[in-house]
């Protein structure tokens, strides 16, 4: 059984008076697999907001069909396995914490006794214990997104699908969030979610997808799309390297950067580092740092959407 | 809990939390209240002056509750994106919206029976005398927010906060002239106008039907068929505004 299937998912709108069409989300296909963290990358306006809306049945598709567990998004019983977080979330502020997970969770038809426990859970899973009886208006950001994803798990979902989930947050606050994700992946939770953060994505995402102006461009585990081995340089700090071994390291091919009794040194061939590393020990300089750099996500990113942009 | 009742019992709970309402209230109040000061003015007929001004009062706050309360409900949470968690769980448009047109129908039978709380202790105190016929209009009153509610809420589920204001206040204007909206067809003779003026006639809510001020002010009888016709009416037109609201709302995408 797949979470989430998608086939040819299209959406257009028609904007202002000439009707222009604007297609939003072209025939997108893609599979989320159970049990799996999969990251659904793009800049703004790419059509991401616009997919979770489609699958949750806010917008209608033009074209194209979804299911989620097997059941077609158009039924609205399957809503009762899955959490949803909309992006920037506006909720109820006239509502006090507590009150706001328990009108949620009877729109499950769950009973008020069967809440009870489940909102102290929560309420000290997403560390909102202590404002339990605040109402909504008074909470921050960073509490108002927390409280978002309590209310995305009041019934215990199979698939969580979050829109945006670290926008806005400080770096405590993404980090709670990443936690709460990974711990919802170990609880066997499907997770779905999109972002245009991307080292949030490289940290916990089993898959990613990228789509740039509507279109798919790449999906796949993160280390394959990145390319796991693929050193592009490596840079290397030294102290006291004498001016002859300089001269070495640039016969090797290596570009050297004098910076006070420092030396930097920039590698494009991975291959030359052993020699180089050598090198310094013979000429007795004193290696402080090595970084190799990878091709980050953030990389095959930004070559995705340039692609299209140029 | 049944969704539709989840749904209207927070709706009604907004409302009660809501600072506008206590202010409409409380100056509906003053307004009956301040009826006692006014029929001192006049001679021999304070009783009626009393209970006039009482329940006008009564019906205008109530409109102004079901117009303006009435649409920021369901705007409100379009507008402010509220919906979107609520439409992702498992319950359809209609429930959505049957609960917050619910909802709505509770705050206002509460706000007009305090209203009318106060009415009758006024009258009470002005040793007007308490007729059942008072009752009555105010039954057709709350009757008649029924119908406008409905319009209201209709109107919200396309159209923006202060469009659908505009619409459902014009409605209500319209909906106590149709008589003569009639006549005026009546006078034209055969004409395409007329015939435009009688479609008007027919689809817009007739809301002078509600209307037993008068009467229960003067003494004059109301007869029970009149009630029952009365409410069957207003029954009968909410519940298809009702069913037209649902079907829009159920095509509408939430951008």
């Amino acid at each position: 059984m797949k979470p989430l299937r998608i086939e040819g998912l299209t959406k257009e709108f028609r904007l202002g008076l000439g009707r222009q069409r604007v297609v939003a989300l072209d025939r997108l296909d893609l599979e989320v697999e159970p049990g799996e963290i999969f990251g659904f990358l793009g800049h703004n306006g790419a059509g991401k907001t616009t997919t979770i809306k489609l699958l949750l049945g806010l917008l209608a598709p033009t074209a194209g069909r979804a299911w989620i567990l097997d059941r077609p998004i158009q039924d609205v019983a399957v809503k009762q396995h899955v959490g949803f977080l909309p992006e920037s979330p506006y909720f109820y502020e006239y509502l006090t914490a507590a009150e706001f997970l328990t009108f949620y969770g009877q729109l499950f038809g769950l009973s008020r006794q069967a809440l009870a426990k489940k909102i102290d859970d929560l309420l000290t899973m997403v560390s909102l214990a202590d404002a339990r009886h605040l109402p909504l208006r008074k909470f921050s950001k960073g509490m108002l997104q927390r409280i978002g994803l309590a209310q995305a798990l009041v019934n215990d979902p199979q698939v969580v699908i979050l829109d945006e989930p670290m926008s806005g947050l400080d770096p405590i606050g993404r980090r709670d969030v990443r936690d709460i994700i990974l711990r919802l992946k170990d609880e066997g939770k499907t997770i779905f979610f999109s972002t245009h953060i991307l080292p949030d994505v490289e940290m916990i995402c089993d898959r990613v997808g990228i789509l740039v102006k509507g279109q798919l461009r790449a999906v796949g585990a993160v280390h394959e799309l990145v390319g796991a081995a693929t050193v592009t340089s490596v840079e290397i700090l030294v102290e006291r390297l004498a001016e002859a071994g300089a001269r070495e390291v640039e016969q090797l091919g290596g570009t050297v950067v004098r910076r006070g009794n420092q030396v930097l040194i920039k590698l494009d061939d991975e291959h030359k580092t052993d020699q180089v590393v050598d090198l310094i020990r013979r000429h007795a300089g004193r290696l402080v740092s090595l970084v190799p750099h990878k091709r980050s996500l953030e990389d095959l990113f930004l070559k995705e959407v340039g692609v299209r942009h140029a | 809990m049944n969704r539709i009742t989840v749904i209207a019992l927070n709706t009604f709970r907004e409302t009660l939390r809501d600072k506008i309402l206590y202010n409409l209230v409380f100056f509906g109040l003053l307004l009956i209240s301040s009826a006692i000061l006014l029929s001192t003015l006049t001679i021999g007929e304070q009783a009626k002056i009393i209970q006039d001004i009482g329940l006008a009062s009564i019906n205008v706050f109530g409109v102004i509750i079901a117009i303006f309360v009435g649409i920021g409900l369901v705007s409100k949470e379009i507008e402010k994106r509220t919906i979107f968690t609520i439409i992702a769980k498992p319950v359809p448009r209609y429930v959505f919206l049957l609960g917050k047109y619910s909802g709505l129908a509770l705050t206002l039978l509460v706000n007009v029976g305090i209203m009318a709380a106060g009415f009758f202790l006024t009258v009470l105190v002005s040793k007007a005398g308490v007729d059942l016929a008072l009752v009555k209009a105010v039954g057709l009153i709350f009757m008649e927010l029924l119908v406008i509610t409905a319009v209201a809420v209709m109107f919200s589920t396309f159209t923006t906060p202060t469009l659908s204001a505009t619409f459902t206040l014009a409605i209500y204007v319209i909906g106590h002239l149709t008589d003569d909206l009639r006549t005026l067809g009546a006078k034209l003779g055969e004409s395409l106008t007329k015939v435009i003026l009688d479609v008007l006639y027919y689809s817009l809510p007739n809301l002078d039907y509600f209307n037993v001020k008068g009467q229960a002010v003067h003494g004059l009888p109301i007869e029970p068929s009149y009630l029952v016709s009365a409410a069957t009416y207003g029954i009968a037109y909410t519940t298809i505004l009702l069913i037209l609201a649902c079907l829009i709302f159920q095509r509408r995408d939430f951008k």
